[in-house]
């Protein structure tokens, strides 16, 4: 089955946490204040967090699963 | 879809509060230090950004604004205004004028120079400021510094409100010299 999930560039991730606050799985944390992790089980690749992230560093992308 | 909104999604208030208590009384700039310290504290004793992640009224103000009441055009920001470069370029130039304000101040409190009642945007335009000025109990440096770290203040939010139209709600947030630091002791604490 073909899925979407959000996949963040951690590189360039500035770690500001926009994303957390319009998941609305809670699947996003920002571990250690680093860069934005998403739970891939619990992401519905919704995009919320795509059109939120003020760096535009969040991508959905295509998996099979 | 709605989240339940926690106390701390109110501190907009608090922000907004402070820009505009600084049009009556510049000696609550002083206030503005909290946005220093109670990010740095967090980054340096728990090890993350939840300073940004959860408090920070300034973010919320920038995504209600920007966000719910639609003042942004809600586009990309250019890929050279988050890069490491640009960044952490910023967070320099921000200091170098954060010390240049400290030592105006020390130069005001040492009697070197006069207080100037006026509030400097964009490092450049001096407005004047006098108005909300009407004496310090201690030193003419007291009131110095207010005007000063007011004038950062009020920069940093003219740049955010500026991109904020331009790009994304909470562009700030990319180039933020607070959010910068953070996440640097926050990578420096996590690699040592």
């Amino acid at each position: 089955m073909i899925k979407r999930k959000a996949v963040v560039n951690v590189q360039e991730c500035v770690a500001c946490g926009c994303c957390i606050k319009v998941c609305p799985r809670n699947a996003i944390t920002v571990p250690n204040g680093i860069h934005a992790s998403i739970d891939r089980d619990l992401c519905v690749g919704c995009g919320m967090c795509a059109k939120e992230c003020p760096a535009s560093i969040i991508t959905l992308e295509v998996t099979e699963e | 879809m709605n989240k339940k909104k926690k106390w701390y999604d109110y501190l907009w208030i608090v922000s907004l509060t402070y820009l505009i208590l600084g049009f009556f009384n510049i000696l609550f700039a002083w206030l503005g230090l909290l946005c220093f310290f109670i990010p740095l504290l967090i980054a340096i004793i728990k090890g993350n950004k939840a300073y940004c992640n959860k408090y920070c009224g300034r973010g919320q103000l920038f995504s209600l604004i920007g966000g719910r009441f639609g003042l942004s055009r809600r586009k990309d920001i250019p890929g050279w205004m988050r890069s490491k470069y640009f960044r952490y370029g910023f967070l320099i130039f921000f200091f170098a004028m954060f010390f240049l304000m400290l030592w105006n101040t020390w130069l005001v409190f040492s009697g070197a120079k006069d207080l100037r009642t006026v509030v400097t945007l964009l490092w450049t335009f001096k407005l004047p400021w006098h108005w909300a000025y009407h004496g310090t109990l201690f030193s003419d440096g007291v009131a110095q510094f207010a005007f000063g770290f007011y004038s950062v203040m009020l920069t940093s939010t003219v740049l955010g409100f500026i991109t904020m139209v331009l790009f994304k709600p909470r562009s700030w947030c990319v180039y933020c010299p607070m959010g910068t630091m953070t996440q640097l002791i926050c990578k420096l604490q996590a690699t040592h």
